[in-house]
């Protein structure tokens, strides 16, 4: 039954999106999709390691897979096609008591991340606007 | 002489206050431009209004310190600000200004006016940028005039002394136009003051606290620039000289958390009978920490 409805499902969502007006880009599409967040990611951890006021709650870290977790962090918060398989922002920023200002120090570096992979600034502030509900779950944990 | 010196005289209390905030932490954990630019009464705000905003770069567990310059240039008047700005544990902001407005077609009598401004504001509730609610701040402008004959011939009820009080909101919507960030702020204050206190408090039309309403929008085209308006409303106590709200258009240049500087075209409309008084206005603050 259900495989039998498959096909005329399938009709129905090709029809919807055809009517629909042309989609906007994903934000995700917007930050350059793959190869984008991968080179934010990439430039936010190189901006991490000559951070001297922030390096240190990085002592313990595998940047290695905090490389995958962050990048697939950003894809499922900017629209992408990723599922976050990390831990959640609460757990995962527990017992460091990051203090408001290194918080935004950190928030610096995202930005000269961005800056140097050349994402726009209307590009870079929508993401921003996208990340600012995780402070609460980050500082003073 | 007199005025000159007893300026500098107070000299020493900014170097006071740079010494005892310098054994704190320096504050640069505030995102650029959270901080806006000193408004003319030595207020963290845009031009013309305080906004809810701290001067400094501060977070919770910092101090920072300010020095601003302002000056405006009107058709008949000049007005020359300078003032320092502290700003605790993003907390609570103390500032001084030293305002002095020359009158330059005045063929006799008193040319200067001057004005000392202590405020102190205190943030109540929320951040700027990270609060789903805009940020709100209280604050207190004690007004000081040293001479009071322009004020007494003006016909102010008070010409020594005023103060006016004020309650701000402040949010900063990240993305919201285009993409492009934006900024509004919005202050009510119970005030006596004309034109700023300059011309005294009070008067014969009118003695007592009135509520005026200030506003701001602005826009950052880029990380540095901030384009905006602003609106002052004014009390009109003297019938000696009809008073009118000012309002101004201001581009601030913010290119990093150690400087700025604005510019700005004022509108005041008509001051002590002289009418529509606009001019430019440029402004720098420099940071200490």
């Amino acid at each position: 039954m259900v495989i039998r409805n498959l096909p005329k499902v399938g009709l129905l969502c090709a029809f919807l999106s055809a009517c629909q007006t042309p989609t906007q880009p994903s934000l995700y599409q917007r930050l350059g999709g793959e190869s984008g967040v991968a080179g934010i990611v990439d430039s936010f951890i190189y901006e991490i390691n000559f951070s001297s006021s922030i390096f240190h709650y990085f002592e313990q870290t595998d940047f290695d897979r905090f490389r995958t977790i962050m990048i697939e962090h950003l894809c499922s918060v900017s629209d992408g096609p990723c599922e976050y398989s990390g831990d959640s922002m609460l757990e995962s920023h527990q017992g460091l008591n990051i203090s408001e200002a290194d918080f935004n120090v950190t928030v610096d570096l995202l930005i000269n991340a961005m800056n140097y992979q050349k994402v726009p600034l209307t590009i870079q502030n929508q993401l921003l606007n996208r990340l600012i509900p995780l402070r609460p779950q980050i500082i003073y944990q | 002489m007199d005025a000159r010196v007893k300026r500098i005289h107070r000299l020493p209390g900014y170097l006071l206050l740079s010494a005892i905030a310098g054994t704190a932490q320096a504050g640069s954990g505030k995102l650029q431009e959270t901080a806006g630019v000193n408004q003319i009464e030595g207020s963290s705000g845009g031009g013309l209004v305080p906004w809810a905003t701290l001067a400094g770069y501060d977070s919770r567990e910092q101090w920072s310190a300010s020095v601003f310059t302002t000056r405006v240039n009107f058709e008949n008047y000049r007005l020359h600000v300078y003032g320092v700005n502290a700003s605790i544990n993003d907390r609570v902001e103390l500032s001084f200004a030293q305002q002095t407005f020359e009158l330059l077609d005045i063929p006799f009598g008193e040319h200067e006016i001057s004005q000392q401004i202590v405020g102190v504001k205190a943030r109540l509730y929320g951040d700027l940028v990270y609060s789903s609610w805009p940020q709100v701040s209280a604050g207190i402008h004690f007004k000081q005039l040293d001479e009071d004959v322009i004020a007494s011939a003006a016909g102010a009820k008070d010409s020594n002394s005023g103060q006016d009080f004020y309650l701000a909101m402040a949010k900063a919507h990240l993305g919201l136009l285009a993409g492009y960030n934006v900024a509004w702020n919005a202050t009510v204050r119970a005030t006596k003051a004309n034109q700023f206190g300059l011309l005294g408090y009070g008067g014969d039309l009118n003695d007592s606290y009135e509520l005026m309403l200030e506003g701001s929008v602005a826009f950052f085209p880029r990380r540095e620039l901030a384009l905006g308006i602003e609106y002052r409303q004014k009390p009109n106590n003297l019938s000696f000289a009809k008073e009118e709200d000012a309002w101004d258009c201001f581009l601030a240049y913010i290119p990093n958390k150690h400087f700025n500087f604005t510019l700005s075209w004022v509108q005041m409309g008509s001051i002590a009978g002289s009418e529509d008084q606009q001019g430019l206005y440029a402004s720098i603050t420099g940071y200490l920490w």
